[in-house]
């Protein structure tokens, strides 16, 4: 390698890090974008351009053909998606760096093979590429609700670790026996493509979005493995970097749902504890209507809106900014309280609410507005429902107890909107909606939300 | 077991960067607000499309007559661009959303 094309490495590798540095704080989060994209674009100009290679210029002409169509059809993606459905958007731009991974090592398998690490490389570098594809495959499947949220799979856990030591040993063998077979390199490709669909199926969607945050950081695995067999430094670290930050990122949303990382792959959310839940009299329900709610909230002089799950998918995100100047510009106070996975992955409602231009401002974290509910007089909860739910405080038989909530039955009055009475993910029932402050508003969030608008204009 | 060893050995250097790589990761990560989780979801996710620079090397690497390679990598590079691409250009979109309100 040229001492020229080792230090566009290393300056892509250092920006790499820089960008994603800045990437975790808002007020550089752009520039590091920015910065990492820029460290990609020059690591890619120097592989071109810099090699040892004889190349003739078809191969040139091919290989700018193929960066061009990737550009065109990523960047229109990327642009045309719209914000409620990014994560399948992530997901199936994380199934494509695996199918890249995997292809590449189909192709130096074909080759000769050279010495047992790089057999390991090639090997490890198509089981995981071709895992992450069909993972991802599956998972966007799932979100986008072609694919039904649950399937079962008698003894999945069995099955699945089985069908994965399989896969390991069925890998070793290939290592060490130095095979190239296509037959034996088929079925290799095969076994991880399958191993893929059976880890992600029986997940629910809902925990999806940790699945996604897994699964990117077994590409990014995948793509340093493959640094590995080129002696690429900046492959290497660069996919190290997301495959660890994945892992942390995992983690932080499992905290936020309470779950363990095993929970969630081996879908640990039992039915045994909702048939206790049906001896308890919880009491009953009282329903509102729109007219009534915009009054309480025409008469409140502060007002917490609760946004959830259900907002993003019935894509109200721009009624609720509505409702809100309404209700500032009838002098009433206004805040967002926002849970850490609120939305459909973490952090997602804050995008939700900025494109409709939401100000940044009155999006008010978990630990900082939970002291403020018991002076609240209004609160109102859209679409959200285990992230309020008080057995999360006051029963340890619940399976989201001790799971960081929003406290809003502190507050003076609580409208809850909800489609139905039916369960949150976690498929337990909230006490929150048999508290006497609080009142139901059954409906779409769309629907209410505008109804409850044109109720506030005309007062 | 001599195997091993030796394989430890011969590649030190390549074990002592993956081992700082993985720290490095995990200290560059730590801190980050909730906000910040799905943009930098997706910004990792861009950053994993650095397997596209192997395929380009499959490419470079391929006997003009090798169509079996050739094609494989052509596809490699226009999936792991896909990913570049797209996902440094919707991380830059919706980052773009938080930079307008700061006023």
């Amino acid at each position: 390698m040229s001492i020229s094309l080792s230090i566009i490495y290393l300056i892509a590798t250092v920006s790499f890090i820089v960008g994603l540095k800045k990437l975790g704080n808002p007020s550089t989060a752009k520039n590091g974008n920015l910065i990492a994209a820029a460290g990609m674009g020059l690591a890619i100009a120097g592989t071109i351009f810099i090699h040892d290679f004889k190349v003739p210029p078809l191969i040139y002409i091919l290989i700018g053909l193929a960066i061009l169509i990737g550009s065109i059809i990523g960047g229109l993606m990327a642009f045309k998606v719209k914000m409620t459905k990014m994560p399948e958007l992530v997901s199936l731009f994380n199934g494509f760096g695996g199918s890249s991974a995997a292809l590449i090592g189909l192709v130096e398998i074909s080759r000769d093979a050279g010495d047992k690490l790089q057999a390991m490389t090639i090997v490890s570098g198509i089981i995981i590429g071709a895992i992450t594809f069909s993972g991802s495959m599956i998972a966007w499947g799932k979100l986008n609700g072609s694919l039904k949220s649950v399937i079962n799979i008698p003894y999945h856990n069995i099955v699945n670790n089985l069908f994965f030591i399989g896969v390991i040993a069925f890998g070793a063998y290939m290592v060490t026996s130095g095979g190239n077979n296509p037959v034996l390199v088929v079925a290799l490709l095969a076994s991880g493509l399958l191993y893929g669909i059976l880890f992600v199926l029986p997940i629910g969607g809902a925990d999806m979005p940790v699945v996604i945050s897994l699964l990117n950081s077994l590409t990014g695995i995948a793509a340093a493995i493959t640094g590995v067999l080129y002696s690429n430094m900046v492959m290497l670290i660069g996919g190290i970097l997301v495959g660890s930050a994945g892992i942390i990122l995992t983690i932080a949303m499992c905290k936020g749902m309470n779950r363990t990382l095993g929970a969630v792959i081996f879908g640990a959310f039992g039915g045994t504890d909702a048939a206790s839940d049906e001896d308890r009299k919880l009491g009953s329900i009282k329903k509102t209507n729109p007219s009534d709610s915009a009054i309480m909230m025409n008469y409140a002089s502060n007002v917490i809106i609760v946004p959830g799950y259900g907002l993003a998918v019935a894509q109200a995100q721009h009624v609720i900014h509505e409702l809100e100047e309404i209700l500032t510009e009838k002098g009433v106070d206004v805040k967002y309280a926002i849970h850490p996975v609120a939305g459909r992955m973490p952090g997602h409602m804050n995008v939700l609410l900025a494109e409709s231009n939401v100000d940044y401002s009155l999006l008010v974290e978990m630990e900082d507005i939970n002291s403020q509910f018991k002076n609240t007089d209004v609160v109102l909860v859209v679409g959200a429902n285990d992230v309020v739910n008080p057995a999360a405080h006051n029963d340890p038989s619940s399976p989201i107890y001790g799971m960081p909530i929003l406290d809003v039955e502190n507050a003076k009055h609580i409208i809850v909107n909800k489609r139905t009475m039916n369960a949150g993910y976690a498929g337990i029932e909230n006490e929150l909606f048999y508290n006497d402050k609080t009142v139901m508003l059954f409906g779409d969030a769309k629907d209410a939300l505008t109804k409850l608008v044109s109720e506030l204009k005309n007062m | 077991m001599n195997g091993l060893l030796e394989f430890i050995g011969t590649n030190i250097e390549m074990i002592y960067i993956l081992i700082l790589a993985v720290f490095l990761g995990v200290e560059v990560i730590k801190h980050i607000p909730a906000v910040l989780h799905t943009p930098l979801m997706s910004g990792a996710n861009a950053l994993s499309g650095v397997v596209v620079v192997g395929a380009i090397l499959v490419m470079l690497n391929s006997d003009p007559e090798d169509y079996f390679s050739l094609t494989l990598g052509f596809i490699a590079v226009v999936l792991g661009i896909l990913n570049v691409v797209g996902g440094f250009a919707v991380t830059g979109r919706m980052l773009q959303m938080f930079k307008k309100k700061d006023k």
